[in-house]
């Protein structure tokens, strides 16, 4: 808790500091657009956050938001499917590369990293493939309005992926703090040896989080189709997963695994959105965006070290 | 006067907080001298070569090289001196080849770039090899070469460094017969060139066929030395044996079930030849004797469902189990306190209440969600039961001492009623007030009922403790003991693989 209670100190700071130069920061308008894509990237950033807490890691996000971004209007404009169909087409599709990944870590013990990095080349291939390498659009197409007002409508005022970003953070919130598969999940991440002795089926278990991971990512897909209007296949998602494993590690989930919470990968998320938007407010050549966010993380992760090796240095003296 | 031995050790003494390691021990070693060096586990073979090899420093005693006083501060001193030490688990790279293996760390270098020399590398290894009578191209990687020739490397980078001495730590235990052939011819071949050789192992017929001399320590003291002619297996043991065991065994007074607990052709990865059947009894606790990698461990993994490639018939009361996987075994409540408890047993960066609730959470659980309220209740009560020292349920296990991190393990199974609960070296680490807890409770969870399986390598904690002993030797129990013909001298005459009149089939 103390972690997260940190990284959100950052982000009042971040944010007072911002407003204070530039008041727009404030705008309905401008917080309106962050809350948005806020939404957009919290989402799939929890489900790769799960992937990180049991140790592992996925490239493929990206690639598959190019390939969810292809589907989705072919299936609604071209196959004229109900969008209900098509948008549960464009969630299972993930989920079970989600769940092919789960089982050649688990079963045939490849290493995440290679895994997911194939992934991220297949599916972007894939997806340029199916698309014709050309831009796809939902046009004209009717009869999905109400997919995209669940996407990109707002409640109240509120973007909907932020809304959808909370109700699926507190029901990530359950699953990882509250139930028994969020307790195996640590367990397998700190110690898989001590938690297959104690009869917990671990391969399942880390299959599952890719599984979720692609649930989320689906999600996140029709949102992000919807928030764009448009998909080029061949740069659309790129490095998408970047982002989500830089808020995972920001908000206090560990690559070696065990570690992370709900609360700071979303913190996180919102954290590298609002850099984002500081450098467009403040002037910043929009170059150094990336910079400055690869700046903030090792600076993050390093308090975070000196932090750690000093209340270890405490223990140790008690 | 005649010229001074190679190697002689006096008066060694060496302490560990709470042990005497070693007391007074005194060792020789001539030039081109096979010794051997026998002893339980525990009698200080391992510590003293540790010293030998510049690992420990001795806290009192002496070390002579060619009759002259040495210090040996470090490993790189040992080298020097000509002291090479061949351990049990190899230290070789199984990605670089011989030459580069046999020349690490020291590598002839080309200027200006500083380049490694291959060619030299090379070209000084074969002749060394050939030594060794070991007919491999140098540029073979390690990777590719069974355990025995990556061991026969290590004896070649040994040699490559001067060695006068070689200290072999068990080398036979993972060698097939006919490699362990190969290894005696080559320790004879080493003696005729001037080499001297400490050799250590289980083994008594190895012992018996390559000593010239044979050393027995017993609880880190001298117990006797035997010259050539006098070796023979009855003679070792027969000095391995009598020591001073303290401790009293007190009879259950159990109601005991026999046959309770039935395992027939157990194999394990380790022994895949090997099929081992045992019976154990409703209210007993049945030791597991044996010299460290005996397979006692693998075959309890085995039962527990923790060995892919291991396998086990099991009957509990008249039920037959089917175990394919470590959750039917808990299932059943057959429970492991594994040997390895950071590693195997407890989740370290976790809570005392997460560890023990871990393997049964959905007693805790309504819908998939865990009542936190009712785990801390059933931690705090194995807390108080078990009497860990915790500041409260929710410290990391990390923070506890060993006794009570073992403590954990074994609250974790009593939380969830065990039938059989199998118990690998329950207080090794572990200071004498916690161990004598921990006997207690396997006594009384006996007498409520349990099947307790003890693997220990401890003598007296396995006369303490057990009812009947089993002892295995090479993954396969060569004779169980009743109480009455629990004896050192018995459980060690079974452990070296020889037979003892009392003792009785595994199972009837």
């Amino acid at each position: 808790m103390k972690k997260e209670l940190g990284i959100f100190s950052l982000l009042i700071v971040l944010c007072v500091v911002t407003a204070s130069i530039n008041p727009r920061f404030l705008s309905t308008t401008n917080l309106t657009n962050m809350a948005n894509l806020i939404g957009l990237f919290g989402v799939f950033s929890i489900g790769l956050g799960l992937v990180i807490i049991t140790g592992g890691i996925d490239l493929s996000v990206g690639s598959m938001f190019a390939l969810c971004g292809v589907l989705l209007p072919i299936a609604l404009t071209k196959w004229e499917l109900a969008w209900p169909l098509a948008a549960s087409l464009v969630i299972a599709l993930p989920m079970a590369l989600g769940w092919v990944h789960g089982v050649l870590i688990t079963r045939m013990k490849m290493q995440p990293f290679i895994v997911t990095l194939c992934g991220l080349m297949i599916y972007r291939g894939a997806a340029r493939f199916i698309a014709n390498d050309s831009t796809l659009g939902f046009g004209a197409g009717k009869g999905f309005e109400t997919l995209r007002s669940i996407s990109s409508g707002k409640l109240l005022g509120v973007p909907m992926p932020f809304v959808i970003l909370v109700v699926i953070g507190l029901i990530m919130w359950v699953l990882l703090h509250r139930s028994i598969y969020g307790r195996y999940l640590l367990a397998v991440g700190r110690n898989e040896e001590a938690a297959r002795f104690s009869g917990i089926n671990t391969r399942r278990v880390i299959t599952g989080s890719y599984v979720i991971a692609g649930l989320l990512t689906g999600v996140s897909g029709i949102m992000l189709a919807f928030y764009t209007n448009s998909v080029s296949p061949s740069n659309y998602g790129n490095s998408y997963e970047l982002y989500a494993i830089a808020a995972a590690v920001l908000g206090g989930c560990s690559l070696r695994g065990g570690e992370g919470s709900i609360i700071g990968i979303i913190i996180g998320t919102a954290l590298l959105q609002v850099l984002q938007n500081l450098v467009n407010l403040l002037g910043i050549p929009s170059s150094l965006n990336f910079a400055v966010m690869g700046t903030v993380v090792l600076l993050g992760v390093m308090a975070d070290q000196l932090l750690q090796r000093r209340a270890a240095a405490k223990l140790d003296a008690s | 006067m005649s010229t001074p031995p190679l190697l002689e050790m006096r008066g060694i003494c060496k302490r560990f907080p709470g042990v005497v390691a070693l007391d007074g021990v005194c060792l020789t070693v001539g030039q081109g001298e096979v010794l051997s060096l026998c002893g339980e586990n525990g009698a200080g073979k391992s510590t003293l070569m540790k010293i030998l090899g510049g690992v420990y420093q001795p806290e009192e005693g002496e070390l002579l090289v060619d009759g002259k006083p040495v210090k040996i501060n470090n490993v790189t001193d040992a080298i020097k001196l000509g002291i090479g030490f061949i351990h049990q688990e190899l230290n070789v790279l199984e990605n670089l080849d011989i030459a580069a293996n046999v020349f690490l760390g020291r590598e002839p270098l080309i200027s200006p770039f500083k380049l490694i020399n291959r060619k030299k590398i090379h070209a000084d290894t074969v002749p060394l090899l050939k030594r060794l009578g070991l007919n491999l191209p140098t540029d073979k990687r390690l990777g590719e070469l069974p355990i025995a020739q990556q061991q026969m490397v290590e004896i070649a980078k040994a040699l490559s460094l001067n060695a006068r001495i070689l200290i072999m730590d068990e080398p036979t235990s993972s060698l097939t017969l006919t490699e362990t052939d190969c290894l005696l011819d080559l320790i004879a071949e080493l003696r005729k060139q001037g080499v001297s050789i400490i050799y250590i192992s289980h083994r008594l017929g190895e012992v018996d066929r390559c000593s010239d001399r044979v050393e027995i320590l017993r609880d880190g003291k001298n117990a006797g030395a035997l010259t050539r002619a006098e070796i023979n297996h009855d003679n070792i043991v027969s000095k391995m044996v009598g020591r001073e065991i303290k401790c009293v065994y007190t009879p259950s007074g159990a109601r005991v079930t026999h046959k309770f607990f039935k395992v027939r052709n157990v194999k394990s990865s380790r022994f895949p030849n090997q099929k081992v059947s045992f019976d154990a009894a409703r209210g007993e606790i049945l030791g597991f004797a044996g010299l460290v990698g005996a397979g006692r461990s693998e075959m309890m993994k085995a039962i527990c469902g923790l060995d892919e490639n291991g396998a086990a018939e099991v009957t509990l009361g008249d039920e037959a189990l089917v175990i394919r996987k470590s959750a039917d075994a808990i299932g059943h409540g057959i429970f492991l306190v594994p040997e390895n408890r950071r590693e195997e047993g407890l989740v370290t960066g976790m809570s005392v209440r997460e560890n023990t609730t871990l393997p049964s959470l959905s007693t805790y659980s309504t819908a998939g969600l865990i009542q936190k309220g009712r785990e801390t209740k059933v931690a705090n009560e194995q807390i108080a039961s078990l009497r860990i020292k915790t500041p409260h349920a929710e410290t990391l296990v990390r923070n506890l001492s060993g006794g009570n991190q073992q403590k954990v393990v074994i609250g974790k199974w009593l939380a969830m009623g065990p039938k059989v609960l199998i118990l690998d070296e329950p207080t090794r680490g572990i200071d004498v007030g916690a161990k004598a807890e921990i006997y207690k409770l396997m006594r009384e969870l006996a007498a409520s009922g349990a099947v307790i399986l003890m693997i220990s390598s401890d003598m007296e904690e396995v006369l303490h403790v057990s009812d009947r002993v089993a002892v295995m030797h090479e993954g396969q129990i060569t004779g169980i003991l009743d109480r009455a013909d629990c004896s050192e001298k018995n459980v060690m005459q079974l452990a070296v693989g020889r037979s003892v009149s009392v003792s009785k089939p595994a199972f009837s």
